[in-house]
């Protein structure tokens, strides 16, 4: 057996206070989201007649495709949404990538806070677009009662339909984010921990340095797992919070 | 009741076997919430790479609505592990 011991959840997701009420997630959030207005900032700046060089270049492709994400889940007038969502999108993931950065190693999604208060914004817009788009009434109606069903459905339907839109939604959103976060964070520490009882294992069997290698080389392959896993998220959360708005847009499909 | 007899003649207080089965039952939790949603993502994909080789111009469409998919199949994993993280960390 190896003296394994895993830390108690708290201490691996929770951190000293840099100074009282801000700690290392708090300043991971605030840099991603500074980072996202400086990124963005530069590139509205340069001369658009000009072919794009550098940071606008870079900040052109992520705008092209969320362009893409909102022309085929939303269609031409939801272009009005791309801001919006290409802030989320590049949030969400300047948030995700601290998790493999090695100082920092720590997606600040990992904890509940920060997807719980995005998908509750998520929420309260796309509910807002059915109303401005459908009425009140009407919103309801297309959201409860689905056309092209048979009428005794409808008792079982329509209290699916209303918990599983108002209620199931803005939790499965914000659940998705966090648990697929914090699943990364905890293999990686995992293997962090395993690796590093392996090295330093009092029994000094003489195998046992040698195969560290195995946990080692399983850390490397999940940080590079990690890169691909925040990225993905954050696409997913972009493409859904579309998908919601389109919904409520467009009430038909 | 007996269970409880031999815990005690075991030297382990209440709290030990309540902390025993709480992990049992989160590793039960875990590994039966991924059973559905591994076969579900599993079918998902195969089908989407169905459609690209089919229809290869189609394939942005097809791998849109496929990370959907997995997305809402998805959901039910992560919230086995939620409850995994709850019950046994």
């Amino acid at each position: 057996m190896l003296a394994l011991e895993f830390p108690p959840i708290n201490e691996v997701i929770r951190w000293r206070d840099l100074f009282p009420t801000f700690n290392k997630i708090a300043l991971i959030a605030v840099l991603a989201a500074l980072i996202t207005v400086v990124l963005l900032f530069i590139a509205s700046r340069r001369d658009p007649l000009k072919a794009p060089r550098g940071v606008r270049n870079l900040v052109e492709a992520v705008v092209d495709f969320i362009e893409g994400i909102v022309m085929q889940t939303i269609g031409r007038d939801g272009l009005g949404w791309t801001p919006f969502l290409l802030s989320l999108f590049m949030f969400i993931y300047l948030c995700n990538v601290p998790g493999i950065i090695p100082p920092l190693y720590m997606p600040a999604t990992a904890r509940m806070a920060i997807p719980i208060f995005l998908a509750v914004v998520v929420w309260f817009i796309y509910n807002g677009v059915g109303i401005k788009h459908q009425g009140f009434f009407g919103y309801l109606k297309s959201t409860g009662f689905p056309p092209g069903v048979p009428k005794p459905i409808y008792v079982l339907l329509t209290p699916i339909e209303f918990i599983s839109v108002f209620i199931v939604r803005p939790f499965s959103l914000a659940i998705r984010l966090f648990a697929n976060m914090l699943a990364g964070h905890l293999l990686l520490v995992t293997f962090a921990l395993l690796t590093d009882a392996m090295v330093n294992a009092e029994t000094k069997q003489a195998l046992l340095v040698p195969l560290s290698i195995l946990p080692f080389g399983m850390q490397i392959f999940l940080t590079a797992f990690e890169v691909l896993v925040g990225f993905l998220q954050a696409y997913i959360f972009t493409i859904l919070a579309a998908v919601y708005i389109g919904t409520a847009m467009h009430p038909e499909h | 009741m007996e269970a409880a007899a031999i815990l005690a003649q075991a030297g382990l207080s209440a709290d030990d076997a309540k902390a025993a089965n709480a992990a049992i039952g989160a590793g039960f939790a875990y590994g039966l919430a991924a059973i559905g949603p591994g076969i579900g993502i599993g079918y998902v994909v195969g089908k989407a790479i169905e459609a690209m080789a089919r229809q290869p111009e189609a394939a942005g469409m097809v791998r849109t609505t496929m990370f959907l998919g997995i997305a809402f199949t998805e959901a039910l994993a992560l919230i086995g592990f939620v409850v995994f993280i709850l019950l046994g960390l």
